[in-house]
């Protein structure tokens, strides 16, 4: 249930702007990856390239290539839909529904791809409301509103509503900034557990979290002002924090950045 | 200005004079009596005038008294605070009054009678007879001009926000505008040339139905426009990046979201339409018998109703309470309508159940 992504070459635009240039990277399955870098770096437009969510902003373009398994995902002929189904997303701001109920919310990827018996639909949102470790806290509420939730609670809906399709990649695009240390500390804990099923990428600002629970760390930075941003490196997330091999990202880690 | 009022406090004290909490209610008091005073000294017949006078006294009378009292800049603050009260009442009162007319005029031949019988065999003169044909006919023709209009507004509206790009939007956005300003007897005679005069098809309550949606389109598709751009963009993208194509994305959630907005917005636009009269006296005929077939033969309507009575009333007798009780009828049908809408949007407006 996780595949291997390999990108080459790739570039992404807003327009006329190019927003990042020429990234490759090899994430395996079954890790963590962790990018890290400044603001306006590219991060998150780098891992919206990677399940094709780059492309709903108006004036998204890309060049090069992203292999999941092998096959690439800007190839002819591929559908972005059935590339989001393999791919899931986690966002920044939790976003539940607002008309679903908790059921629903999670229910709602699940019923599209023809799961309709409701007898299946409940074992699936129980075990993906299990698996985001929200379970506990929702069983009794399950017909509420989801936008009822706390913070944390929507931003972990949010994430079992992700893993319900059972996708082989999950992107994370700073799922923890807006939550406070307990629910992040909860929102960690869970990624640990994924890592056993998916491959996930997660966007962070936050170096600790990065060190915590990432095996490899990506450090993306500014060419300069309004030039696009770059891959520095990547290596082991250990090596990264204690001993990288570029100036940079060292000067970055330690705050000593600008 | 430069010297400032005797009681303007100085600087940097926090304490200052105030007026007790009663001195708006009294400077209104005292501005209507002194305003009456005036009104029936000069010999002003206008209880308009009087109105007038009272109002100018109580905004100079609290400027006045609360620039002596508390110094200048709460004087201001009680003065736009007034100025907007006047404006509020100014408002109001045309709207209460005509109300209360149509309400004092309305009820005389308004009952169950009147809701359920038709003009057939009444004389304009002769008392008794009823809405019901012209009602039914409302009723009928609203509906239609409904079924046309929402869903081509709606998905006008849909396609403009999810869709639209380019020229071809703007296109459709400019025209919109443009429908907006139609007047209905320019949208009556559209239909009336195009309809009746060209495809020969006789008048009909669908033929004032077509008017009526050419007039709801705009108002169905700028209010649905408006909706879903409210719409966040996180919610979109949560929805796409499940995997669930753009279509379902829209119907499933971009459209849910907004339904209590989109409801309200196709009220207002019914609600808007209901009151037309030039198109359906063009289009639709009017008849004094009860036509329940939409699709040929004139029909009545209660605005051509209304207009048909008091024409033939000469401003008294029983055609005039017909009138009267028929307007009474058409407001509360709106009325009715608009609080359906309000329930409507409140029971799909997304909860947050807390």
């Amino acid at each position: 249930m996780s595949k291997r992504i390999d990108v080459s070459g790739l570039t992404a635009y807003y327009g006329a702007h190019k927003a990042i240039e020429d990234i490759s990277m090899t994430i395996e399955p079954r890790t963590v990856t962790a990018f890290i870098g400044p603001s306006g770096c590219g991060k998150s437009t780098f891992l919206r390239t990677l399940n094709r969510m780059h492309e709903v902003t108006p004036g998204g373009r890309v060049e090069g290539k992203v292999l999941l398994d092998g096959e690439d995902l800007y190839g002819p002929g591929v559908d972005p839909v059935a590339v989001r189904r393999q791919v899931g997303m986690v966002f920044q701001r939790p976003n539940p529904f607002p008309t679903m109920s908790v059921f629903d919310n999670v229910a709602a990827g699940l019923r599209l791809n023809g799961v309709r018996k409701k007898s299946d639909l409940s074992d699936i949102v129980e075990k993906s409301l299990k698996g985001a470790n929200l379970w506990n806290e929702v069983k009794d509420r399950l017909d509420k509103p989801g936008a009822g939730l706390s913070g944390g609670q929507q931003q972990r809906l949010c994430i079992a509503r992700a893993i319900a399709v059972e996708p082989e990649v999950l992107l994370m695009d700073e799922p923890c900034s807006a939550l406070d240390p307990i629910s992040t500390l909860a929102v960690e804990d869970l990624i640990g557990e994924l890592k056993e099923r998916f491959t996930i990428v997660i966007v962070t600002h936050n170096m600790q979290q990065a060190a915590r629970v990432s095996d490899r760390t990506a450090f993306f930075n500014l060419a300069g002002v309004g030039r696009p941003g770059r891959l520095i490196e990547i290596d082991d997330t250990e090596r990264i924090f204690s001993n990288p091999s570029v100036q940079a990202t060292e000067d970055y880690i330690s705050g000593r950045f600008g | 200005m430069t010297t400032p009022a005797v009681t303007d406090r100085p600087a940097g004290a926090l304490r200052g004079g105030r007026l007790p909490r009663w001195f708006p209610l009294a400077v209104v008091a005292a501005s209507i009596v002194v305003a009456v005073a005036i009104g029936l000294g000069a010999g002003l017949h206008s209880t308009v005038q009087w109105g007038l006078i009272a109002a100018l006294l109580a905004v100079g009378g609290t400027y006045a008294v609360a620039a002596r009292v508390e110094g200048r800049r709460q004087a201001r603050d009680r003065v736009a605070t007034s100025l907007v009260w006047v404006c509020f009442l100014v408002a109001v009162i045309p709207l209460a009054s005509l109300i209360w007319a149509t309400l004092r005029r309305g009820v005389k031949v308004l009952d169950g009678y009147f809701l359920t019988h038709s003009m057939a065999g009444v004389a304009d003169t002769e008392p008794g007879g009823g809405v019901y044909h012209a009602l039914l006919g409302t009723l009928e023709q609203v509906g239609l001009a409904t079924v046309i209009a929402v869903p081509v507004g709606v998905l006008t509206a849909v396609y403009l926000v999810e869709y639209g790009r380019g020229g071809l939007a703007r296109a459709v956005t400019f025209f919109v505008d443009v429908m907006t300003g139609i007047p209905s007897i320019v949208a009556g005679l559209f239909v009336l040339s195009f309809w009746i005069l060209i495809l020969k098809m006789g008048y009909s309550g669908f033929a004032g139905s077509l008017a009526l949606a050419i007039l709801m389109m705009p108002v169905v598709v700028r209010s649905t426009e408006e909706m879903l751009k409210l719409v966040p963009r996180e919610l979109r993208e949560a929805s796409l990046a499940l995997g669930v194509p753009k279509w379902r994305t829209i119907l499933k959630v971009v459209l849910p979201t907004s339904l209590g907005g989109i409801v309200t917005g196709v009220m207002l636009s019914i609600a808007r339409v209901t009151g037309e009269t030039a198109p359906v006296l063009l289009l639709v005929w009017g008849t004094n018998f009860i036509n329940a077939n939409p699709f040929s033969d004139p029909q009545a309507s209660l605005p051509l109703f209304i207009y048909q009575q008091y024409a033939n009333s000469a401003g008294a007798g029983a055609a005039y309470d017909r009138a009267w009780a028929a307007a009474l009828t058409l407001i509360a049908f709106v009325m009715i309508l608009n609080l359906v809408a309000r329930g409507i949007a409140r029971f799909t407006a997304p909860t947050t159940g807390r």
